[in-house]
């Protein structure tokens, strides 16, 4: 397996020689913000291969993951014996979706390996001391438009991720 | 612990009571679903709602993966319940709702997928992806599945 990077990621090469037993990679893949009305506030990725990934695809692909989570509340809220309305995380073969939503309609989002710890704790810090913070007490910030522009929050969220143990680490034994 | 293979009995523990279970066709219709605890009485429509719904998020969470070949969900965890689903070679996906400090649920699984091929898929009158309606099939789950041993905790 080989990962691509563009100059601002972590570059990660695997050595065939080194016949080493890599037991678990552990990877933050991408985070995403939506507004209660589903438009997509912040959006960042990483360790993605980059084929195919144009704006427009990641705008699609941001629509059917809203699109997604909008149904699996209304799924859950059925489903579940007891009044329930929202998901800690959901795991596949390949990856894990953690999820936490605000009172106030905020959905974070965060796409890690398959094997990664709950990062309920990482988004709620998100949620309080990103977003809050640098976000909502932003006098130049209005709410509802996206955040990529709010400098503050933009680059202590990517700080805090890359920097985060879960981020792009190979286990090797 | 948990004995979960047909016939043999099982110590089951408070928290590994399992509510029910979905079984879902190829082309997402329900084929099979039973209740094993006492859960809020659905409809039968709208158990086949939730069913094809699942079918769709399943199919929706397999695209959605940052990495090229995901299978769809596998394990939906919220404060109130788990669910785990297997989605076998031939594409009829089992899921079972459980409490949530349920352990893992694979094996499980793999057992109501033996009971099927053997109950189901062996019985000469039953159509593949219709609904199932072999009563040998309920009674090997309802042994496999009900929390309500006569023995202890």
């Amino acid at each position: 397996v080989s990962t691509q990077s563009t100059g601002v990621h972590l570059y990660c090469v695997f050595r065939t020689d080194r016949s080493a037993r890599i037991r678990r990679e552990r990877m933050i893949f991408n985070f995403y913000i939506f507004s209660r009305n589903g438009t997509c506030l912040y959006y960042e990725e990483w360790n993605i291969p980059k084929e195919g990934r144009t704006p427009k695809a990641i705008q699609e692909e941001q629509k059917l993951m809203f699109g997604l989570l909008y149904s699996l509340r209304g799924f859950i809220t059925k489903t579940s014996p007891k009044p329930c309305e929202t998901f800690t995380y959901y795991k596949t073969s390949r990856y894990k979706l953690h999820y936490l939503e605000t009172p106030t309609g905020l959905k974070f989002v965060l796409n890690t390996d398959k094997d990664a710890p709950t990062m309920t704790d990482e988004l709620k810090k998100l949620h309080q001391e990103y977003y809050v913070e640098y976000a909502l007490k932003n006098p130049l910030y209005k709410l509802g438009e996206p955040l990529g522009a709010c400098e503050g929050f933009n680059s202590r969220v990517i700080n805090f991720l890359t920097s985060h143990p879960e981020f792009k680490r190979r286990v090797v034994h | 612990i948990n004995a979960e293979y047909g016939g043999h009995t099982k110590f089951i523990e408070a928290s590994m009571v399992v509510y029910s279970l979905y079984v879902i066709s190829k082309s997402g219709g329900l084929i099979y679903q039973q209740d094993y605890d006492n859960i809020p009485r659905l409809g039968m429509n709208e158990r086949i709602l939730l069913g094809s719904t699942f079918h769709g998020l399943h199919a929706i969470t397999s695209n959605l993966s940052p990495v090229s070949g995901s299978s769809g969900i596998e394990l939906l965890e919220t404060d109130t319940f788990k669910l785990h689903c297997y989605q076998t070679p031939t594409g009829i996906k089992f899921y079972l709702i459980a409490e949530p400090s349920h352990p893992d649920l694979f094996q499980t699984l793999l057992s109501i997928y033996k009971c099927y091929t053997d109950f189901v898929l062996k019985n000469p009158f039953y159509e593949l992806d219709q609904p199932i309606r072999c009563e040998l099939f309920d009674v090997e789950l309802e042994k496999l599945l009900s929390s309500s041993p006569p023995s202890v905790k």
